[in-house]
């Protein structure tokens, strides 16, 4: 679950190396579209059809007005960027659809299955299936289209992608278009389970361990790192935090995060930074 | 005609040391230090409390963090949990070591918040960017869980809170919003002084440098590592402080909750504004930050008539804020004290344009 807001992460860091703080917003943006369309009366595909529609527009809208400018700044002010985006989507999000918390209900069942001597929700299968199949979307896309190869190679090295013709504004159009898809997913998936409110866009601030512990432009990493923070999280609101008084939900996986980090500064998947003077 | 034409030589290293090169400029701060300091004179508790204490509380903060963003280049997102930790230690202080004079209770919150920094500054020896920036969310998070968790740190109280100690100064009774005022000022005023002088000093040269390129400052024999913990130990003592006179100057009372990441955004965004790697421009900032939200509402009530509820009107700001933000740094990366000093050349080269 923390994989599929981490991806959307790692989608664009990838490609345009820009840490996108908005992601979250994205994500609360998308499923406040859909809850809305929905309680209007729409129907379920055309309601999905239209948000998506409106997610891939506001993609390029962002590349366009916002990170076009904006070429060749640092990515520290790139990413100072992106969290002013994020207010922009938030306060837009809240302003179009209000503010109240809507209920999600995708019609799938929530009931625990026994796989042995475990029990699991059938809704968690579900996302992770959802997750599963977004991924191997992405790998083969990257892997084997044209598209993706153009993304590879813009992500490798943008003068190099520019000089053999590579049209770089449109790739970062359709990038973050694609990462609005994601977002949707995201937010259906998040929002039926925490319902479709305003809280919805700090699953962000649990995404970034994720990316931390598996490293910023790795989707593998993304994935790995989605289950450890997952798990590490439970497990230590289970067995420390009794001893500590509890709610170290919070920052324990930040923690953990760092802890780590510091034995390896670009996380498990991350690629190897190599600096030249 | 307003400046010479020639320019202001400094001639010995004490004029180019001085504050201010221009006379005009010694003037007009003379005009504006003694308008500041008698705005008890004249100004309401309102414009002393609910503007000019917030003013000087978070301009404090943002020259901090403008420390370490701005100067060592160093991003940090956890502004608020070291204002917090300097504010909490404070109240410890105070309420443990009886007969401690305020001053010094400030002075050493602000120590403690330096201590906490310079720990989360550690993971600085071997990350960078955005996994930097990552961990000092760690440190935003891991600071309001301690201390809301552990009721020592608020002597028991089962909220949380934090009450403002009694304020004074060599027996002089400072809790009048007159007192608390020129208590802030005088403070803010001192270490905003300090910070000229290090920025302009071999300090700040420094953190440029590291900020620049760290390996070329490495090659030119700046400790870099030990750069970047002073930027976070010294960023992290004026967030304490400010915390203390955001707390106790300003507020009153607090909880663990009033210093949220929201708070951390909200320095950040101020330096961003105002400038960054620009003392003048925290000002800038902060006011820009503080004021435009009640322009914005006073706005909203004569233009709209009171038809545009609360909620509304926050999202509209948000939406704003985040524009502005943008806007900023796509026009003018530098912000608010860049504007100033390309207003300031034109002034000195009037009639001509540059």
């Amino acid at each position: 679950m923390y994989s599929l807001v981490a991806i959307g992460f790692v989608l664009i860091y990838k490609t345009s190396g820009v840490l996108n703080f908005a992601q979250g917003s994205m994500v609360l943006f998308a499923a406040l579209a859909f809850v809305s369309l929905t309680e209007a009366g729409v129907p379920f595909a055309v309601a999905l059809l239209i948000t998506a529609a409106i997610m891939v527009m506001l993609g390029f809208a962002i590349e366009r007005l916002v990170l076009r400018p904006l070429v060749n700044q640092t990515p520290i002010s790139l990413f100072m960027a992106t969290l002013g985006l994020s207010y922009v989507l938030e306060g837009l999000a809240q302003l179009l659809f209000g503010t109240e918390p809507h209920a999600l209900d995708l019609g799938i069942s929530d009931l625990p299955l026994d796989v042995g001597a475990i029990s699991v929700s059938s809704f968690d299968l579900f996302a992770a299936g959802v997750a599963a199949a977004l991924v191997t979307v992405l790998i083969v896309f990257f892997n084997a289209t044209r598209t993706g190869l153009m993304f590879r190679a813009v992500a490798d090295d943008h003068l190099a992608a520019l000089a053999v013709g590579l049209r770089l504004r449109r790739i970062w159009g359709i990038v973050w278009a694609t990462a609005g898809l994601v977002a949707l997913v995201a937010g259906l998936l998040w929002g039926s389970r925490l319902g479709v409110q305003f809280s919805l866009s700090l699953v962000v601030l649990k995404a970034l361990p994720v990316l931390v512990l598996g490293g910023f432009d790795s989707i593998v990493g993304a994935i790995v790192g989605g289950l450890a923070v997952g798990a590490t999280e439970k497990l230590a609101e289970v067995f420390i935090g009794p001893l500590v008084g509890g709610g170290i939900e919070t920052w324990f996986a930040y923690v953990a995060a760092l802890a780590f980090l510091l034995v390896r500064p670009a996380g498990l998947f991350g690629q190897k930074l190599i600096q030249r003077v | 005609m307003l400046y010479p034409k020639t320019g202001m030589l400094a001639l010995s290293y004490a004029s180019h040391q001085r504050l201010l090169h221009f006379p005009l400029n010694r003037w007009l701060a003379t005009v504006a230090g003694v308008l500041i300091v008698s705005l008890p004179l004249y100004g309401g508790d309102y414009i002393m409390g609910a503007l000019a204490i917030p003013l000087l509380a978070l301009s404090l903060a943002a020259i901090g963090l403008n420390i370490l963003t701005g100067y060592a280049g160093q991003l940090s997102l956890g502004t608020s949990a070291f204002m917090a930790v300097g504010a909490f230690a404070a109240y410890n202080f105070n309420l443990r070591l009886p007969g401690l004079p305020f001053v010094a209770s400030m002075f050493l919150g602000g120590v403690a918040a330096a201590l906490v920094g310079l720990l989360f500054g550690l993971p600085s020896l071997r990350l960078r960017g955005f996994y930097l920036a990552v961990s000092t969310l760690a440190a935003q998070f891991f600071v309001q869980w301690t201390l809301t968790n552990f009721p020592w740190f608020s002597n028991n109280n089962s909220s949380g809170v934090i009450s403002a100690p009694k304020l004074s100064l060599l027996g002089f009774d400072l809790s009048s919003t007159a007192g608390r005022y020129e208590m802030s000022l005088a403070t803010v005023a001192g270490l905003t002084y300090a910070a000229i002088r290090l920025a302009r000093g071999q300090a700040g040269r420094s953190w440029i440098a590291v900020r620049d390129m760290e390996i070329a400052a490495a090659v030119i024999g700046v400790p870099v590592f030990r750069t970047k913990l002073a930027a976070f130990a010294l960023s992290s003592f004026y967030c304490g402080v400010a915390g203390v006179l955001f707390a106790f100057a300003y507020l009153g009372t607090v909880e663990p909750a009033g210093f949220n990441l929201e708070r951390s955004f909200q320095v950040l965004f101020m330096i961003i504004i105002g400038g960054l790697g620009s003392i003048r421009g925290a000002f800038f900032g902060t006011a820009l930050m503080l004021i435009f939200p009640l322009l914005l509402s006073r706005f909203a009530d004569a233009a709209l008539g009171g038809t545009l509820d609360p909620g509304q009107q926050e999202n509209i700001q948000k939406i704003l804020f985040g524009a502005l933000i943008i806007v900023f740094l796509i026009a003018e990366p530098l912000g608010l004290a860049s504007l100033w000093k390309s207003f300031e050349l034109r002034l000195y080269r009037w009639p001509f344009r540059s």
